[in-house]
């Protein structure tokens, strides 16, 4: 029975998204093939792509889930007393599939990496009578990657998990945010007047707003119900596989409508010049009409400015996950989330001796996903920007 | 000139209206008194009769938008929107929901820290960016130039969050150079105030030199300079005294709309070094659930930018002969 | 007396690295300039002039372009191999340079006094009062009022030829050698032009001073040069005094660049034009560079480069036809450039008629100005003011004037793009005035508009064939797709291009070809009236050449009617019918072009006529 939530068409978008544009890329049309230039003749901006679609391919497999239905030691599948069948509460995506171990091979409490034994001691009781006091040996030692968390979870496989949060949310936003952004900033540049002086009105007051306040208190108004993963009840589904009211959704939404004003200002300057521009002059010679000119003249000549600010917030998006998280607005604790990780893991550093690696885990991996995608954009800008462009 | 200032304030009034009434609306009825009630008096079994008791106290006991139940101008006057928000204009932020703290007072009194910290911050960080994109400027096209950009690169994608933790952890318990967190009076604040400031420009330093980088290759770029260098001026008065009179105007923008802010206080910084600041009166805040104070720090957010942006135009005239005599 | 040569040029070769191979821009290029004399470089854009000054100059854009080989020797010293800060002191103080954007020459947060004292104190070591002293004097040679009030204004008070003047001031404030002025005046209005230029060589005679001149128009050439290069495709092609280079010209590119030059005796006539292209400076042929191009090619001129080499006295050319040695080889044969010499016959002209197609009364556009804190409206600028104007079927109207007159606002407001505040627009008899909406869409397929600027009038995202078609959606709505798209491939014929131009974007042509998506773009729908907005101002002579051929052709194959904007009189007494004369807003003098040009009557008439160097 396959699950999907609000998120997993977010990636799915970003996943089509992509392929469209490596497609353009390759047919040598436009845009895509200037970033695709500009990639090519720099070794660390291709680098950062593969680091990118690596991300970008594990997100893909941690959004493609569905049910197991429950089977007897014997392989026969469970039904209820109706005949349907019953089928295991938690969805497993193709990530916790293929390391299906790791998600199951649990230690009691924290170990330290490719540690043998945990990392506090305990009563032991040895089998000719005596006990002493030392640590006790790992259930499967030797294979924790990155050690052992609190509560005996694999660290690796935690930060893994953490992916696809930290895509989600920089793709997730940029989407939610940019027909805001283009539908206001050219309505404004273009028609002027009062449309302008509305437009203008509104995304002032919501910037004058600080941002991070502003997600708090849409948050703690309309997200904290909503499914953080696991279990999934039959509360939150709708249609029988769909689940729509989903935290980390909510938060990218919420995200969205609180950060289109610096791209709407931007259009909306750039849509300015644009109308003054010579073929303008004469689509308006032409008789056609607003909309018209619009759509053909200004929408594709502001695109440059939305890929831009695209690649430009995605490392920002995904740094700003983890201070929401750590304030206690974020995707929520039971998600899988670098935040989490790291709020969790700030006490543990201030035992004696300290835990280390769970923090250690969510910064390089979060790490190896914001520098990448900062030097992807550099690329992307220095492609498409007409400033940066050429000699 | 006084003209052009008169109005950018004249703007900023529906501005302050708007932030206002946006935050009204937001707060105090998309949620309900009743549900701020019942979180803050605690889940299980409060009666009604308590929930009134609270309201009543607070000052939520009103209807929200328009009170049908009085006549003439109090039907708009005793409204909960009217009475949380007119005060705001004369700063008059009201009580704490939770304990019935007088929220200007505790303003007042947690501005200073605030200001401790970020002032030092502010300075040091954007006198430490200058100085290094300068340099970066001045050595285009050299290594220098190439391993400073990455540098920067590197230095933005690493999360403030690390920069706080990583330090705390290696200044303050392997090297035990600076007392981990904490805050006291005086002279004595000093010993607290260091690790914080250091860190604040250390994880500000990445943007802010990449910013001003790309501000100077800019004018570089730009005709005068190549008048300039006719005339038989060396590089470095062409960059620093030629080009950096003219960078400064975006530069202006960037740092003056941050000035106000200085007394806003960091939410992180504070909350991780214990700084008794604004920031930190925020999050818990947040965490409390205590809209009134939320609201509060809210609508002080909004004055600050507004405050911020008449001061970036200000500014403006102050180095673009263009504007002053306009 | 032996002259010693101030400034020697030996094989200078200046080249750029870029993604697509080194390219030569400055290939080979000798040439000297005395004491006291002006010297002018000429040619076209892309031929390596204004490098070849920079070079000069010791300014060569880092770090993509370097100097490869070559010399340059001021006053017997090779300055090449100096250190920088042995440059420095040349350059501004013996040499110096003013640019061609005078608008963003200066530095905008320093006063004029202070980007001149700053000169002055750097080469000359006076004191800050002395210096300030002389810069007022500067000021004053110049010509600019009140200098000692304008030493402390800064440069955005000042308009365009004041600045240049300004420019002018700092760059003449060392009494340099030699003063190289890089198209000084081409962004300025004609009228200045001619005060500039005037100034610059009242100045030389009296600072004792040469001037280098770059430009690429030929009728300055021949008013201010003594001597003159042509230079083509970054060498240097023929070389001789002004008077016997217009007299004499040698070499088949400068014959050519001088007949492509509108002018009166033209008239009637279709303008001489180049074919081809100019070859990309990272891929030059091995022999002569404008082989394919030229109509007196030979057999051995595409594999054999010719030297610049004296062909009569002081007259040097690179051109094979003149070295008697090559011409007695076997392949000095002329090849037969049939598709050249094609008389370009215009077309039958239709059935002559003669209404007035085009009639403005009293026209009127006016800007509020506002002012104050709410923004109240306190005047009105008179951008257009109580013009009347009338165009006859298939003739052309010029619309003369200097930047700021309303010429192209009213244009503007003729097409009905902007407002009109007031007065009359008849559109064969019909007020179109007050038309708007669905009875407006009938006129505008009557009436369509060419713009000056190729790249900013086509739209970079939309494939040639969608731009010619835009005006077909919107005014000939009855089409099916298909029809359309056989008009787009019709209508791209008619300005001379393929269909495969249809898939092509525009950044994939040169300027004159988009030039021609444009004109395509404006009578795919078959209209009327034309207005050409200074449609030829930002092209070179030689490609300007095709484009008013072009539009001469389809003026009279389909009887159109032009208004043509322009402040090059030159192209007004080869195309236009009558002349109107604009001055701040009104039309201070018009009539048929025979009459306006032969005995003009208004003061600004007759000032405008003066200062336009002309060739005839």
């Amino acid at each position: 029975m396959p699950i999907i939530l609000a998120t997993d068409f977010i990636v799915y978008l970003l996943f089509i998204g992509a392929l469209f544009f490596v497609s353009l890329a390759i047919k040598r049309q436009g845009k895509a093939f200037d970033v695709l230039r500009r990639i090519k003749g720099n070794r660390l901006a291709a680098l950062s792509t593969i680091a990118l679609v690596a991300y970008g391919l594990i997100a893909f497999c941690d959004s493609v889930r569905w049910r197991d239905a429950i089977t007897d030691e014997k392989g026969v599948v469970q039904k209820t007393e109706y005949g349907k069948t019953i089928f295991n509460p938690e969805p497993l995506s193709i990530l916790d599939r293929v390391f299906i171990k790791k998600r199951e091979e649990v230690e009691k409490t924290f170990s330290a990496p490719l540690a043998d034994t945990l990392f506090v001691k305990e009563t032991i009781e040895l089998p000719d009578g005596p006990t002493i006091r030392d640590y006790p040996p790992l259930k499967y030692p030797g294979t924790h990657l990155l050690g052992t968390d609190k509560v005996g979870g694999d660290v690796f496989f935690a930060a893994l998990k953490g992916i696809r949060t930290g895509v989600v949310i920089g793709a997730g936003t940029t989407v939610v945010m940019i027909p805001f952004a283009i539908l206001f900033g050219v309505l404004a540049g273009y028609y002027g007047k009062w449309i302008d002086d509305i437009i203008q009105y509104t995304y002032t007051t919501l910037s004058s707003i600080p941002g991070v306040l502003l997600i708090v208190a849409f948050m703690l108004i309309f997200g904290t119900e909503g499914y953080q993963g696991g279990i999934v009840t039959d509360k939150d589904l709708a249609l029988s596989i769909f689940v729509l009211n989903e935290r980390l959704f909510w938060l990218c939404v919420i995200m969205g409508i609180t950060s289109w004003t610096d791209l709407c200002r931007l259009i909306r300057g750039e849509t300015l010049k644009l109308r003054e521009l010579e073929y303008v002059q004469a689509g308006r010679a032409f008789g056609s009409s607003g909309l018209a000119i619009i759509w053909r003249h200004i929408v594709p000549n502001v695109t440059h400015l939305v890929l831009i600010t695209m690649v430009l917030q995605f490392s920002g998006l995904v740094l700003a996950e983890a201070i929401l998280s750590y304030i206690g607005i974020g995707v929520g604790a039971e998600t899988g989330s670098w935040g989490n990780m790291i709020n969790n893991a700030r006490l543990e550093l201030s035992r004696e001796p300290s835990v280390w690696w769970s923090l250690a885990g969510a910064f390089v991996f979060m790490f190896c996903l914001v520098l990448p995608a900062n030097i992807f954009a550099d690329a992307v800008r220095d492609a498409l920007d007409p400033k940066f462009r050429g000699k | 000139m006084a003209r052009y200032i008169i109005r950018r304030l004249l703007y900023a009034i529906p501005i302050i209206i708007g932030v206002n009434i946006l935050t009204g609306i937001l707060f105090f009825y998309v949620n309900t008194p009743d549900d701020m009630a019942r979180k803050i008096l605690g889940e299980k079994n409060v009666t009604a009769e308590a929930i009134e008791g609270w309201k009543r106290e607070h000052g939520y006991d009103l209807p929200f938008a328009i009170n049908s139940g009085e006549d003439g101008v109090e039907k708009i006057t005793q409204t909960i929107l009217f009475q949380k928000s007119v005060p705001l204009l004369w700063f008059d932020f009201g009580t704490s929901d939770r304990e019935n703290v007088d929220i200007k007072e505790e303003i007042s009194r947690r501005i200073w820290p605030s200001f401790a910290v970020a002032l030092p911050t502010f300075t040091i960080g954007i006198l430490a960016s200058l100085v290094f994109s300068m340099l970066v400027a001045f050595m285009r096209g050299t290594y220098l130039d190439a391993w400073g950009v990455v540098a920067c690169v590197v230095m933005m994608s690493i999360s403030t969050l690390f920069y706080i933790i990583g330090g705390q952890y290696f200044f303050g318990k392997l090297l035990k150079l600076f007392p981990v967190s904490g805050y006291d009076t005086g002279i004595h604040s000093l010993k607290f105030l260091i690790l914080p400031v250091v860190i604040g420009v250390i994880s500000s330093i990445g943007g802010g030199v990449r910013f001003y980088r790309t501000v100077f290759l800019e004018e570089l770029g730009k005709d005068y300079v190549k008048t300039a260098r006719a005339k038989g001026l060396s590089e470095a008065v062409v960059l620093f005294k030629h080009v950096m009179k003219n960078a400064m105007i975006p530069v202006l923008t960037n740092v003056v709309v941050s000035i106000p802010f200085l007394f806003y206080g960091s939410l992180i910084m504070e909350s991780f070094f214990s700084i008794p600041g604004l920031g930190s009166f925020t999050i818990n805040a947040i965490n409390a659930q205590d809209f009134a104070i939320v609201r509060a720090m809210v609508y002080l957010g909004s004055i600050l930018y507004i405050i911020g942006l008449v001061m970036t135009d200000i500014s403006y005239t102050l180095v673009d002969p263009r504007i002053r005599f306009e | 007396m032996i002259m010693t040569k101030l400034l020697e040029i030996r094989n200078l070769k200046t080249y750029f690295k870029t993604p697509e191979g080194i390219s030569k821009a400055v290939d080979g290029v000798s040439f000297s300039i005395e004491r006291g004399e002006t010297f002018v470089i000429v040619g076209e854009s892309g031929c390596g002039k204004s490098l070849t000054a920079l070079s000069i100059m010791q300014l060569v854009p880092e770090p993509y372009g370097y100097i490869a080989g070559g010399d340059i020797l001021f006053d017997g010293r090779n300055i090449i191999p100096l250190s920088e800060p042995e440059k420095r002191k040349i350059r501004g103080d013996r040499v110096s340079m003013i640019f061609q954007e005078p608008m963003t020459s200066l530095n905008p947060v320093f006063t004029v006094g202070e980007q001149i004292i700053e000169a002055i104190t750097l080469h000359q070591g006076k004191t800050r009062s002395e210096a300030k002293t002389l810069a007022i004097e500067m000021l004053e040679k110049v010509k600019l009022p009140s200098p000692e009030a304008l030493v402390n204004d800064y440069p955005h008070r000042l308009s365009g030829g004041m600045r240049q003047r300004v420019m002018i001031a700092m760059a003449l404030s060392c009494r340099p050698d030699v003063l190289i002025a890089d198209e000084p005046t081409t962004a300025l209005d004609v009228t200045i032009q001619e005060e500039i230029l005037k100034l610059i060589e009242e100045l030389k005679e009296e600072l004792k001073s040469s001037v280098l001149l770059i430009t690429h128009n030929m009728a300055l050439v021949r008013r201010y040069a003594a001597r003159v290069a042509v230079m083509y495709a970054g060498k240097i092609v023929e070389q001789a005094a002004a008077k016997t280079l217009f007299e004499n010209p040698l070499h088949p590119y400068t014959v050519k660049l001088l007949s492509a030059i509108p002018g009166a005796a033209k008239r009637g006539k279709p303008l001489d034009t180049i074919p081809g292209a100019v070859p990309s400076p990272t891929d030059f042929p091995e022999g002569c560079r404008f082989s394919g191009r030229c109509h007196k090619e030979m057999t051995g001129c595409a594999s054999i480069e010719p030297l610049l080499a004296e062909r009569e006295a002081g007259h040097l050319a690179a051109c094979h036809l003149h070295d008697t040695e090559f011409m007695k080889k076997d392949f000095a044969i002329p090849l037969k450039r049939e598709s050249i010499e094609r008389e370009e016959k215009y077309r039958p002209q239709a059935k002559k008629d003669k209404r007035t197609l085009v009639e403005i009364k009293g026209l009127k556009t006016y800007f509020p100005i506002k002012k104050g804190i709410l923004k109240k409206t306190v005047g009105h600028v008179r951008a257009v003011d109580n013009i009347d104007l009338s165009i006859k079927k298939g003739q052309t109207l010029a619309l003369v004037g200097e930047s700021g007159c309303g010429k192209t606002t009213a244009g503007k407001t003729i097409l009905k793009l902007i407002e009109s505040s007031g007065g009359e627009i008849l559109f064969d008899g019909k007020d179109i005035t007050r038309l708007s909406g669905k009875d407006l869409l009938r006129y505008r397929r009557l009436m369509q508009i060419i713009f000056q600027d190729p790249y900013s009038s086509l739209n970079p995202r939309m494939k040639a064939g969608d731009i010619i078609e835009e005006g077909l959606k919107s005014l000939k709505p009855g089409m099916n797709k298909n029809e359309r798209a056989s008009i787009v491939v019709k209508t791209l014929g008619m300005v001379g291009l393929g269909p495969e131009a249809v898939d092509r974007f525009p950044h994939e042509f040169s300027g004159g070809q988009r030039q021609r998506i444009g004109i395509a773009r404006a009578i795919a729908v078959e209209p009327e009236f034309l207005i050409c907005d200074e449609a030829t101002s930002s092209l070179d002579v030689s490609v300007q050449a095709q484009i008013l051929n072009l539009l001469k052709a389809i003026q009279r194959e389909f009887s159109l009617s032009f208004l043509f904007i322009t402040h090059d009189l030159a192209i007004v007494e080869y195309m236009a019918d009558e002349v109107a004369v604009m001055f701040e807003g009104k039309i201070v003098e018009k009539g048929t072009v025979e009459k306006i040009f032969s005995n003009p009557e208004h003061p600004y008439t007759k000032k405008l006529l003066a200062s336009v160097p002309r060739i005839e």
